[in-house]
């Protein structure tokens, strides 16, 4: 009997945290302020969410490219067609690992970052004396935080592309030989821009935005003590993760699948 | 950081992603700013169309010269009909030439390849080809070479 009422218990749990999550969101989008006010905010965080995660972004992405290179030449030239590897390097990145692996480190470099921070404002009580000013918090703190990562992620995710197409390119062209002008033709010819490029886009935009979410609610949310702000953290990086994982197979079903 | 820096830097990372936007359209995807060329509607009408699909080129000598439209079938012959786009600026396909379905390389995407004709008349908009050479079947290839026909 004890079992089934914490059973019980944690599923009330999961549904008023995830009603709580939602009621901060409106709370936090509905809430419009001057843009004069809002937009100094706003660039202080694109600076310190999208402006550093640039070098992890440009370096995975580089190395992700020339790895994807020097494996679709071996698996490719078997079979005599390694003019191939330009359309495979590009298509995997732009379709997948660009958003994908973007939004995995975004939550790992920044989303936890934001939790953290969010979470320390709420310990040391500055999101309360906050309140007792009159500043809402949600529009002073949390929002310009949740854009900035919206905005930040797809950038972030196309320059994460575009880096790995050049070290698959610096790979396969440079080192390996391939000829320049089939890598790109071959590229050209069967990436389209709308039905590839710009899904890519649209996941990395639903990524950006559910990363970002995940993160300042649960540093909102966190219990206000030090272990209460380690423990969000860590719920940050691992719900981001699953989130992005599930989603993004339920986007690619979306856009790919033929059904 | 002074308010000005922070600015140009974030400003410099906006430029970024559009920059990057910029080239995974022109230079990945091959999207050419150009309107489409302006094309005229030319038929054929094929026993097997094979795999061939819609947006498939059409080519003449190698240089692509337009793409496959739709491909339907013809409920009294039981053809396939296959509606082609030829751009306009080629307005000179002899009227005894001939649709043939190829494939590039030996397992790429099966394409159209008109092979010229030697007629003074030249194939205007509405036009079928008269004769066609369809998909090329491995399969079929083999077993009838295995059959001995």
């Amino acid at each position: 009997m004890e079992k089934l009422a914490a059973i019980g218990r944690l599923g009330l749990d999961i549904f008023a945290s995830l009603g709580r999550s939602g009621r901060f969101l409106a709370g936090v989008l509905g809430g419009v302020s001057k843009p004069s006010v809002a937009f100094p905010l706003l660039l202080k965080q694109l600076y310190s969410i999208g402006v550093l995660s640039l070098a992890i972004i440009v370096v995975s992405g580089l190395f992700i490219g020339m790895v994807l290179g020097l494996q679709g030449y071996t698996i490719l030239s078997d079979y005599g067609s390694e003019a191939a590897i330009g359309q495979m390097i590009a298509l995997t990145l732009v379709r997948e690992l660009g958003p994908v692996v973007t939004a995995l480190l975004f939550a790992g470099r920044a989303g936890s970052a934001l939790t953290a921070e969010i979470g320390l404002m709420k310990t040391t009580e500055q999101l309360s004396s906050m309140e007792m000013m009159g500043v809402d918090p949600l529009r002073r703190v949390i929002a310009p935080r949740l854009w900035a990562g919206f905005i930040a992620v797809p950038i972030l995710a196309a320059v994460f592309s575009v880096v790995g197409i050049w070290g698959g390119m610096l790979v396969g062209v440079e080192w390996l030989g391939v000829f320049e002008g089939s890598f790109w033709g071959n590229m050209q010819s069967s990436v389209s821009f709308t039905k590839d490029v710009l899904n890519g886009v649209i996941k990395s935009v639903v990524f950006g935005f559910v990363c970002s979410w995940i993160a300042v609610y649960q540093g909102y949310d966190c219990v206000p003590t030090s272990a209460g702000i380690s423990s969000a953290t860590t719920k940050t990086v691992v719900y981001s993760s699953l989130a992005v994982l599930g989603l993004d197979f339920v986007l690619t079903a979306v856009m790919f699948g033929d059904f | 950081m002074a308010q000005r820096t922070t600015e140009v830097i974030v400003g410099l990372f906006m430029l970024a992603g559009i920059a990057a936007i910029m080239f995974l359209a022109l230079q990945v995807s091959g999207l050419t700013p150009k309107a489409p060329e302006s094309s005229y509607t030319l038929y054929a009408n094929f026993n097997d169309a094979g795999g061939l699909t819609p947006r498939a080129k059409v080519s003449m000598a190698g240089v692509t010269v337009g793409e496959i439209r739709e491909i339907t079938l013809d409920r009294e012959t039981f053809q396939a009909r296959v509606v082609i786009d030829v751009n306009q600026s080629v307005d000179n396909i002899p009227a005894d030439s001939s649709a043939v379905i190829r494939t590039s390389g030996l397992l790429g995407e099966q394409y159209i390849d008109i092979s010229v004709g030697g007629d003074m008349e030249s194939l205007g908009d509405g036009d079928t080809f008269y004769s066609t050479q369809s998909a090329m079947n491995l399969e079929r290839m083999i077993s009838n070479f295995a059959s001995g026909q």
